[in-house]
């Protein structure tokens, strides 16, 4: 177990270096920050001033290096436009991404598991038919479209839904401002989350229904069968447990996709999270912030990818991940 | 007028009419900092306006209203006596004096943002508790026009902590004190802006009542009219071109527009292409863009079609220089010239910047492929594309240029002049237009007091510089609103697009 964290440990170093390089290499084709925090009366000399300040006249290497030697202390860089240490900023947004991305997971894991198995066990029915032309619709109409309707018909068209922010928020344990805790936050909450679930829930769906399916002709379903096992208890035991394994592959996979790439959705409903700072900071040149969300989203990946590997061996003993034992 | 007729209303029926109300507003960004001074931008000013009070400020007939100022006297060609206003105090309690206006300025010339406005003044002394005389290093016409940037603070507040930092944070960054109508309740950076009514604000003529205005910024322009047609937000700006039927037809959301005085121009480098030393060339290429068909299909009808730089709220402006379109003459032109074949450039554009600049790019280039120049354009996010501006990486560069002290003479300075790195004239001329004559010009009208000689000496300009074509003016920017039917906004915003806040009357439905 410690050497495969260790070796995870290491792996992550590299990846985080890599991206934190090449993050610094896209620099200079962003656009001069400098340019976006002054007037336009300001002459070039003093704004040469303040580049040199920033020290954004050395070269890329010098830069580099000094950016890794502050990030060994922990110091990933000050944010231009929040003034603030970056991760700090991140960290700030981080509760409205997360949650937003669990809402999408619940409403996923609530859709694709029945909509999924139900397919499977009853092919020809027309519900099945309808679930798959859905899925098929789901998985080619891009997220901004569907975004973008939802909100048209429940927000704009209907009222019923507010269409940007995240609402009213209640702090828990003063650590964490949550949206979760009251109604006008779940109200704010719904049309992003069901536009993420809806791009998202095909891809499970299709999975779940073809492993089920090949799950389903198994000796040992039909030897289930045979001793008289109640319907249920076999679908969803004995079947269910072993559709699942691909399903927390893709899953964590998705799941880092979730948190990391919900920049458009974020974007759409001007939901406070981690992606529509993303997208203000590139606006904006703010090249810590860029850098460092980078980063945090290599970490991201990293962590989930440890976890899908460790909750892989959990639910099927059988597979052996070198140096986890 | 409309304002003495509300206060009548007002106090002629019971104050049920003009309960205090909330207001809340989404636009595409958000002042950087809370410190007046460390950013001299719309949105910075915009907030300025709400938390601060300025010596004067324009009206919306582009005259000047005594604020702080109450009035002010010419002592002499470079000398003008302010009188202030007695009963202003600070949010911080303290009481205002000439010594916090003597404070203010001499910080707004260390400001990096602002300090190019301010260097005219050479200093201002103090002649009693609420008198100020304020010299200039020359005879400035334009003193009025800087002093609407004063923005008062309070010295007593911010003293010893008072340093401008422009990526960093400073006291005067996160704390405030200002005498204006709000004071800032709550900042989550780029999230909201949540000002409150200053209970003990001084101009109580004010018909205003807004009690809490919170500013939002949406920077996209589909959520940022949801947000309006939900009801989520009372006011919104700006509305993109596209969205403006869509407004319309909701009835109980208005639009206003008013035309801007940013001038919307394509520059021709003719240190880059010698083609464009031909004035025949540049006279073809001006006549070949269809000024008003990119306003009536691109704008949708909003924004002026531009014939010169100067609009029509500015001195300079002369009301005879329409936009000319002649597809005929032009190829003529270009004939005579030699080029009836014509050739190919390059041209760079921003396609976040100004309002449609992507699409107002694409058609430029397509008009100009009509008098067989062929257009290789590029556009960018506003990040890049002033780089490339900078360095004037191609043939054609387009601008939006807004003067700061809302007068002519701020284009040609930096537009038209020749470059000067040392006095910073001539820093937006990416066509690389040099006239020493207009030059001279253009620093005498920094100084002519007499209005009627300086507006020949502005127009003159203007005229030359329509007659040889060095640039294509393609339309004045519009400035575009939009907010709920009882949102009385039409009173407050200006062709600045500084809206007064303070003064809003918001009717309770």
């Amino acid at each position: 177990m410690l050497s495969f964290i260790g070796r995870r440990l290491l792996q992550a170093m590299f990846v985080l270096l890599i991206i934190s390089f090449v993050s610094f290499m896209i620099q200079d084709k962003m656009g001069d920050p400098v340019r976006q925090m002054v007037g336009q009366s300001v002459t070039l000399e003093q704004r040469e001033a303040l580049q040199q300040e920033l020290g954004l006249n050395d070269p890329m290497l010098i830069q580099y290096g000094r950016f890794l030697g502050r990030a060994i202390q922990g110091d990933l860089g000050t944010s231009y436009y929040y003034k603030e240490p970056t991760i700090d900023v991140i960290a700030s947004r981080l509760p409205a991404t997360l949650e937003l991305s669990f809402a999408a997971l619940v409403l996923v894991i609530l859709l694709a598991i029945p909509l999924g198995v139900f397919a499977a066990i009853h092919p020809k029915n027309l519900l099945s038919r309808a679930v798959l032309l859905f899925s098929t619709l789901g998985l080619s109409v891009p997220i901004f479209i569907v975004a973008v309707f939802l909100m048209y018909f429940f927000a704009i068209e209907w009222g019923i839904l507010p269409s940007f922010g995240r609402g009213e928020t209640t702090s828990v344990f003063g650590l964490w401002q949550s949206g979760l805790f009251n109604r006008d936050g779940l109200r704010h909450l719904l049309l992003p989350s069901l536009s993420l679930a809806f791009v998202l829930t095909p891809i499970f769906i299709r999975l779940i229904r073809a492993e089920m399916t090949d799950v389903l002709q198994s000796d040992y379903i039909r030897y289930a069968w045979a001793k008289g096992i109640s319907a249920p208890r076999i679908y969803f035991i004995h079947a269910l447990k072993n559709t699942m394994l691909p399903v927390i592959t893709v899953g964590g996979i998705q799941l880092g996709t979730l948190v990391a790439y919900t920049i458009l959705t974020e974007s759409i409903f001007q939901w406070p999270g981690m992606g529509l700072l993303f997208m203000d900071a590139v606006t904006r040149v703010d090249v810590p912030l860029i850098s460092t969300y980078l980063i945090f989203v290599g970490v991201i990946f990293v962590v989930t990818n440890t976890l899908v590997d460790v909750v892989y061996s959990l639910v099927n003993p059988r597979v052996r991940i070198p140096g986890y034992s | 007028m409309l304002r003495r007729l509300l206060i009548i209303l007002c106090l002629g029926l019971s104050s049920m009419m003009c309960l205090a109300v909330d207001l809340r507003v989404a636009l595409d960004a958000d002042p950087i900092s809370l410190d007046p001074h460390e950013q001299l931008s719309e949105g910075g000013i915009q907030y300025s306006h709400a938390v601060f009070d300025p010596l004067v400020r324009w009206r919306q007939d582009g005259t000047f209203e005594p604020r702080l100022a109450t009035s002010w006297e010419v002592q002499d060609e470079r000398t003008l006596r302010l009188h202030l206003r007695q009963d202003v105090r600070f949010h911080s309690g303290n009481p205002l004096t000439a010594e916090d206006v003597l404070f203010t300025i001499e910080r707004l010339k260390s400001s990096i943002d602002f300090k190019a406005l301010f260097n005219v003044v050479q200093d201002v002394d103090k002649i009693d508790d609420y008198t100020v005389d304020i010299h200039t290093n020359h005879a400035y016409p334009l003193l009025l026009n800087i002093l609407a940037y004063v923005f008062v603070v309070d010295k007593t507040f911010y003293e010893g902590r008072s340093e401008i930092v422009k990526f960093g944070q400073t006291f005067a960054s996160t704390n405030v004190s200002g005498s204006g109508p709000f004071t800032v309740r709550d900042r989550v950076v780029g999230q909201r802006l949540t000002l409150v009514r200053n209970p003990d604000y001084w101009d109580t003529q004010s018909v205003g009542n807004v009690e809490q205005l919170e500013l939002l910024p949406i920077r996209s322009d589909s959520t940022r009219l949801a947000a309006l047609l939900t009801g989520g937000v009372d006011v919104i700006s700006p509305v993109a071109p596209i969205d403006i039927v869509r407004v319309q037809r909701t009835p109980n959301v208005k639009l206003l527009a008013l035309t801007g005085t940013r001038i919307v121009m394509l520059q021709m480098n003719q240190a880059r292409r010698v083609e464009f030393q031909d004035i025949r060339v540049r006279r073809a290429m001006n006549l070949a863009v269809n000024q008003a068909l990119i306003v009536e299909k691109i704008l949708r009808g909003y924004g002026e079609p531009a014939g010169q730089l100067s609009s029509a709220a500015f001195l300079g402006h002369v009301s005879d220089l329409v936009p000319q379109s002649d597809l005929e003459r032009a190829r003529e032109l270009m004939k005579e010239a030699g080029y009836q074949d014509g050739f190919r450039v390059t041209m760079m554009a921003p396609n976040n910047r100004y309002m449609s600049d992507e699409r107002v790019a694409l058609a430029a280039s397509a008009m100009l492929a009509k008098i067989n120049i062929q257009v290789d354009l590029k556009t960018f996010p506003k990040a890049q594309y002033f780089q490339f501006f900078d360095q004037q990486a191609a043939d054609i560069m387009m601008l939006g240029w807004q003067s700061d002290t809302f007068d002519s003479n701020n284009i040609y300075e930096f537009v038209l002049a020749c470059r000067d790195t040392d006095t910073g004239m001539g820093a937006y001329n990416a066509g690389r237009v040099c006239d020493r004559k207009l030059d001279d010009a253009i620093v005498l009208a920094n100084q002519e007091m007499d209005v009627a000689q300086r507006v020949a000496l502005l127009r003159g300009i203007e005229m030359r510089a329509v007659d040889q074509a060095w640039v294509i003016p393609l339309y004045w920017q519009p400035i575009i609103w939009a907010s709920k039917q009882h949102v009385d906004l039409e009173s407050v915003v200006n062709f600045l697009n500084f809206p007064y806040w303070g003064d809003l009357h918001v009717s309770v439905p």
